[in-house]
């Protein structure tokens, strides 16, 4: 897991701006010429006021979002021209997620939850699939969980089946929006530990939205978002 | 297979997201099941209904009647310069043969659209016992190429169906009328001073009075000779496959003989009437049951896409194709039509075989073994089609937006 080069360029915003509403009267200027630069080693946290962009700018490296200036490369290649087909694929080759609200399928058991990403890629999972996503939930402490439904788990469970899923792909970039946001201090301690584990052992690069500032203290780079512009940039040593 | 394998994960969310909302499912599927039950029983009653009528009507009556043209007054035209003031009466219809019946009857014999070929003579006479009169039709046939247009020996009741000369079959009315039984003596009268006492060797029931009454088989050359029309034919029947295609054949054989051509459509326009209209009233129940199916699957499945909004925008977050979306949700409303019309077909099967064995015993619902089948693969795309306009709505949402649905 450590053939990967830790300052390998995952990411890199070059004058990304993002507008609602462009052309109108109700446009809103939300991102402005952000420029940002991750690679495979980082673990980042973007913190900020509420309104300041964060969701927004999360959305639109996970490309769910287009920006409406800029450019955003992910792993080099230019994204701003790509159809919603071509961006659909790499969000599933490149990009894990985990949200503020676990956003599991309750209707699938924790393993086929997990198993989704890859699924949807080539149908049936194989046996090496199923091999990972079981590796995945031992990491993550839930095994035994495996054939449980969903929503039979509690929260801090289901965000960790989350983050075994965002990273079933082996994705180069994994984006976390306020993961710990409703979880108790103790398993928020648990999940930012499995971030960090996992951005060291599979170098993914990490970007984590964070309100809680000992959270974003714990690590290695803090980026801060104010009125949609980046105002401080900090790599703790 | 090969279908299921290459959209595996939408079959596995589908069937999952059905199986999830398992109330919801159910109660579709048995709204479902009871439009597919009403069509399945309607369509299988009227198919049923229809075909015993035209049966029963037919099985008495041959499907076109090739017939000697009327006779007309030919009028010379007035020399030139003359007026001519026409007293002109219609000229009574006597009994005539077909000129060349014989050449007739190998020409309609070639035509494949003909089941069977039957000439015959018929006419007026007075059947006779002892003082007992009864005014009859006499009916000289070819009874093997009769038989193929009316079976009479399966509606025997006495006696053998036994046609030659000195013989007749009746009628059961008849037989009542005049009292006669099997191997009496029957005289015949057919006007003229022309003769003959034959022996009854059958009696039919064809359960229509008129023809019960009034029918009098005999040998072919026999009535020739009491009608004196010695070697003619007045009509030649005929029976086709395709039935509601006899007036087309009709005309066509009308133009290819210059006889009379007489099909059955035109001497039973009610009846005609009647049944067309029984089947557009069925088609139309079928319509609207059909799309009262169709938004019901529409509005479960659009409900179910705004309860599961969320979940779509985390499908679409990880990476699944709008196209996956969509599928997602036609192969729900697909599998919502099939479900619903196999249980549905399988209720309307039992209704008919509870009709069949409980009804009123007037006739029997056959159940076309393609009826169900149909009823499932229109139900199918009917679901798929109702899937449309909510699988659309589901495949455009915005997944940044709809991952932030509560």
């Amino acid at each position: 897991m450590s053939e990967f080069a830790r300052d390998q360029e995952v990411l890199r915003l070059a004058g990304l701006g993002k507008a609602y509403n462009p052309g109108t009267p109700l446009e809103q200027q939300v991102l402005h010429d952000i420029e940002l630069r991750l690679s495979r080693g980082e673990l980042t946290a973007l913190i900020g006021p509420s309104g300041s962009g964060k969701s927004t700018l999360l959305n639109v490296i996970g490309l769910l979002d287009s920006p409406t200036a800029g450019e955003l490369y992910l792993l080099g290649q230019p994204t701003r021209d790509l159809d919603d087909g071509a961006r659909t694929r790499l969000r599933n080759e490149s990009i894990g997620f985990v949200f503020q609200f676990h956003h599991l399928i309750p209707a699938f058991s924790v393993l086929d939850n997990v198993l989704m990403p890859l699924m949807i890629r080539h149908g049936k999972p194989r046996a090496e699939d199923v091999a990972l996503a079981r590796e995945l939930l031992e990491a993550v402490g839930l095994a035994e969980f495996a054939q449980k439904k969903a929503n039979q788990i509690s929260g801090g469970q289901q965000q960790r089946v989350a983050i075994a899923r965002a990273l079933v792909t082996r994705p180069a970039l994994l984006l976390a929006d306020e993961p710990t946001g409703n979880l108790d201090t103790k398993t928020a301690e648990t999940v930012f530990e499995l971030f960090r584990r996992f951005n060291r052992e599979f170098g993914c690069a990490v970007l984590v939205v964070t309100h809680d500032p000992r959270l974003a203290a714990s690590c290695a780079r803090t980026v801060q978002l104010v009125d949609g512009r980046i105002v401080s940039d900090r790599t703790s040593a | 297979m090969r279908l299921i394998d290459a959209q595996w994960i939408e079959w596995k969310i589908a069937l999952r997201f059905l199986a999830d909302n398992r109330l919801q499912s159910l109660l579709i599927i048995v709204g479902i099941a009871v439009g597919a039950a009403v069509i399945v029983f309607i369509t299988a009653l009227v198919t049923g209904l229809q075909a015993n009528v035209i049966q029963r009507t037919l099985g008495t009556q041959a499907h076109i009647r090739v017939l000697p043209p009327d006779e007309v007054n030919r009028v010379p035209a007035p020399a030139d310069g003359a007026v001519a003031l026409n007293l002109e009466n219609p000229r009574a219809q006597r009994l005539r043969t077909i000129v060349n019946w014989q050449d007739v009857r190998d020409l309609l014999d070639a035509r494949g659209e003909l089941r069977a070929v039957s000439p015959l003579i018929s006419g007026p006479a007075i059947a006779r016992r002892g003082v007992a009169r009864a005014s009859v039709n006499l009916l000289g046939i070819d009874p093997e190429r009769y038989q193929r247009i009316i079976p009479i020996a399966p509606d025997l009741i006495a006696g053998r169906f036994h046609i030659e000369a000195g013989h007749a079959v009746i009628g059961k009315e008849l037989a009542e009328d005049l009292g006669l039984g099997v191997g009496d003596k029957l005289r015949l009268d057919a006007g003229g001073g022309r003769e003959v006492v034959v022996d009854v060797s059958g009696i039919f029931e064809l359960e229509v009075r008129e023809l019960d009454a009034r029918y009098v088989y005999l040998d072919l050359k026999q009535a020739q000779a009491l009608l004196d029309l010695p070697g003619g034919v007045t009509v030649i029947e005929t029976a086709v496959d395709e039935i509601f295609q006899a007036e087309a054949i009709a005309e066509r054989l009308a133009r290819l003989t210059g006889l009379k051509a007489e099909s059955w459509m035109a001497t039973n326009g009610q009846l005609l009437n009647a049944l067309r209209s029984q089947t557009m009233t069925t088609q139309m129940i079928r319509l609207f049951v059909g799309l009262s199916v169709a938004f019901g699957i529409a509005s479960v499945l659009a409900v179910s896409v705004v309860q599961r909004t969320r979940e779509i925008g985390i499908l679409r977050a990880m990476g699944s194709p709008r196209g996956q979306i969509l599928r997602v949700f036609l192969l729900q409303g697909g599998l919502l039509g099939l479900a619903g019309s196999g249980l549905g077909g399988l209720v309307g099967w039992s209704l008919v075989q509870v009709f069949n064995t409980f009804g009123p015993g007037l006739f029997f619902i056959p159940v076309d073994p393609a009826l169900i089948p149909t009823a499932m693969a229109v139900a199918t795309v009917t679901g798929v089609l109702a899937a449309a306009m909510p699988a659309r709505r589901a495949a455009r949402y915005d997944p940044a937006v709809a991952i932030r649905y509560v």
